[in-house]
C-alpha cells in the first residue's frame, strides 16, 4: 500500500463513515486497537486484514480499503469479538453493515459466498422456505464446485434427511410481498 | 405450558432428530407445543447479510402469527433464535421500527411475543421434584462436551445464559446422569457459514480444532442444540478425519434426544439412528448399564 495523506482522507469520507455509524449503531472511533476481537476470531486466520485493522480503516477514513477486504465475506457472524470487546464496540455488526454496503456498490469480496446467499433468498421468496437440495444443486452448479457434498446425498436421502421436492407454504404470498415491500423501501435484495 | 412452535427449515430435513426429539419429550414434560400454521423462513444467515430490515422482517411475520395466539415462541434452531430475537428486541427498543416492520410484513406484531430458546425453556420444565418420578434411565458413562455454538448465548445483551462459559446445557444433562467434561471450547464457532456457503476449507480446520478440544477434555460424545452445529460436527467429522488422516470417533447428540432417553423413549423415535457418526453403540452401553443403576 502507498502512503496516504489522512487529514485530507478522513475529511474526504467522514460523511460516508458517518452514515455508517448511524446504519450499524456502532462508534468504531471508540476501539483503542487492543486486538482482543483478533485474537478470538475463528475465521481471522483465513483473512486478509484481522477485525481490529477493519475498525482502524474506518478510524482513519479508509473506507474503501473495509470495503473492498475479504474480511467482511468471510466473517461468519460468531459476535465472539463483539462479545470480549472492552470498549463495547459491536465489531460483528460493523462487519455485516460494511457487506451490505459493498454488495450495494457491487464489490464482491467473494462470488460464490455471494452466490450461495442469493440462492438461500430467492428460495425463501419462492418458496417460504429454504428448499435445500434445490440450494446445494445451485451453490454447486453455478459455483463451478460441481462434487462438493455429493457424497453426503444418498445417505441424506437414505435417512430421511432431506427432501427431493421443493415444500412451498401457504401464505396467500405473503413472504413475496414483505420481498416487495423491502425493495420499495430501497433495500438491496 | 403452552408455546408457540417455530420448527425453522432444518427441523423438516437434516435437522429431523431434532425435531422428532423435541415434540417426543414435550410430551412427556407437559409442554404444549402449537406449531405455527404456515411458518416460514427466518432468512438466517442470508438476509442479515443482505438487508437489515429484511432480516428483521422475516421473524416479524412468524412472531405476528404467534402473538395473535397469545404466545411465546418456543425456538429449537440456534440461528433462527437468535434472529427471531434480534426482531422482538428491535421492535421493543424503537417505536419506528416497530411501525416499519408492522408495514413491511403487513401484520401487526407489538414485541409482546417473546422468542425463547428450546433448551432454556426445556432447563425451566425440569426443575423442582417431579421430574425425579420421569427419569427412567440415568445417562451414566456418558462425558458430554457440551457445545453450545456461537448463536445461543450471543449477543450478550440478549442472552439467557453466560456468553463465555454457558452452564445451563451442562446442569441439564447433570439432571439426567450425565458427566459433563470443562472444555474451553463451548461457544467457539463451528464455521457452518462455511461449510455450507463455499469455503470448506476454512471450515475444517475450525472443526478440527473443536474435536481435538473434546477429545483432550475426556469427552465421549458432543452435545448441541443447533442442527447446523449438529449437521457440521456430525455429517463432516468422517471428511475432517479423512482430511487430517485421523479418527475422533465423537458421536454428536441434540440435548433433546439424550433427555428423551433419560425420559425412556425409544432410540428411534427420537431419531437417534440416523445420525452419520453412528451413535447407537453409545446409546446401547447406556441402555445396557439401565438395570444397575436405574433412577
Amino acid at each position: 500500500m502507498s502512503s496516504v495523506e489522512l487529514t485530507s482522507l478522513k475529511a474526504k469520507h467522514d460523511a460516508e463513515i458517518q452514515k455508517l455509524t448511524e446504519q450499524s449503531g456502532v462508534d468504531a472511533s471508540k476501539c483503542y486497537q487492543c486486538g482482543k476481537c483478533s485474537a478470538g476470531c475463528p475465521v481471522a486466520f483465513a483473512m486478509d486484514y484481522p477485525p481490529r485493522a477493519i475498525i482502524r480503516f474506518l478510524q482513519l477514513g479508509l473506507l474503501d480499503q473495509a470495503l473492498r477486504s475479504k474480511t467482511i465475506w468471510l466473517c461468519a457472524g460468531c459476535h465472539t469479538c463483539s462479545v470480549r470487546c472492552p470498549k463495547e464496540v459491536d465489531i460483528a455488526t460493523v462487519m455485516e453493515t460494511l457487506r451490505i454496503l459493498a454488495k450495494k456498490k457491487g464489490y464482491i469480496g467473494d462470488k460464490n459466498i455471494d452466490l450461495f446467499h442469493n440462492a438461500f433468498l430467492k428460495s425463501v421468496e419462492r418458496n417460504g422456505r429454504v428448499y435445500e437440495a434445490g440450494l446445494v444443486l445451485t451453490r454447486n452448479l453455478f459455483g463451478r464446485q460441481f462434487f462438493r457434498d455429493t457424497g453426503h446425498g444418498l445417505p441424506m436421502v437414505q435417512k430421511g434427511k432431506i427432501s427431493m421436492l421443493p415444500h412451498s407454504i401457504k401464505d396467500n404470498g405473503e413472504v413475496k410481498k414483505i420481498f416487495e415491500n423491502v425493495r420499495k423501501r430501497g433495500g438491496n435484495v | 405450558m403452552k408455546y408457540a412452535y417455530y420448527p425453522g427449515c432444518s427441523l423438516s430435513s437434516t435437522g429431523i432428530e431434532y425435531d422428532m426429539s423435541t415434540r417426543e419429550i414435550a410430551k412427556v414434560l407437559g409442554i404444549e407445543l402449537w406449531e405455527i400454521p404456515e411458518w416460514n423462513c427466518c432468512g438466517a444467515s442470508s438476509a442479515h447479510l443482505t438487508d437489515h430490515l429484511l432480516a428483521l422482517a422475516l421473524p416479524a411475520r412468524n412472531l405476528a402469527i404467534a402473538e395473535e395466539a397469545g404466545l411465546d415462541v418456543a425456538i429449537p434452531c440456534a440461528a433462527c433464535y437468535a434472529r427471531s430475537k434480534a426482531t422482538e428486541v428491535a421492535v421493543n427498543e424503537s417505536e419506528e421500527m416497530k411501525k416499519t416492520i408492522q408495514e413491511v410484513i403487513e401484520r401487526k406484531y407489538e414485541g409482546k411475543s417473546k422468542a425463547r430458546a428450546l433448551l432454556e425453556i426445556i432447563g425451566e420444565s425440569v426443575q423442582g421434584d417431579h421430574i425425579k418420578e420421569r427419569i427412567h434411565i440415568l445417562l451414566t458413562g456418558l462425558k458430554a462436551a457440551c457445545y453450545y455454538g456461537c448463536l445461543l448465548v450471543r449477543p450478550a445483551s440478549t442472552a439467557f445464559d453466560d456468553p463465555e462459559d454457558p452452564q445451563s446445557m451442562d446442569q441439564l444433562l447433570h439432571l439426567f446422569g450425565a458427566e459433563t467434561v470443562d472444555w474451553s471450547y463451548k461457544t467457539e464457532c463451528c464455521g457452518a457459514s462455511h461449510e455450507t456457503s463455499a469455503k470448506p476449507e476454512i471450515g475444517i480446520s475450525i472443526l478440527q480444532k473443536i474435536f481435538i478440544a473434546a477429545q483432550n477434555a475426556g469427552a465421549n460424545c458432543l452435545v448441541t442444540a443447533c442442527p447446523l452445529c449438529m449437521n457440521n460436527l456430525d455429517m463432516r467429522q468422517i471428511e475432517v478425519e479423512k482430511y487430517f488422516s485421523t479418527k475422533y470417533n465423537l458421536p454428536v447428540f441434540y440435548f433433546t434426544e439424550l433427555v428423551g432417553l433419560a425420559l425412556g423413549i425409544e432410540p428411534s423415535k427420537l431419531g437417534l439412528n440416523k445420525h452419520f457418526v453412528d451413535a447407537m453403540p453409545l446409546v446401547q452401553e447406556v441402555l445396557n448399564r439401565k438395570g444397575g443403576e436405574q433412577a
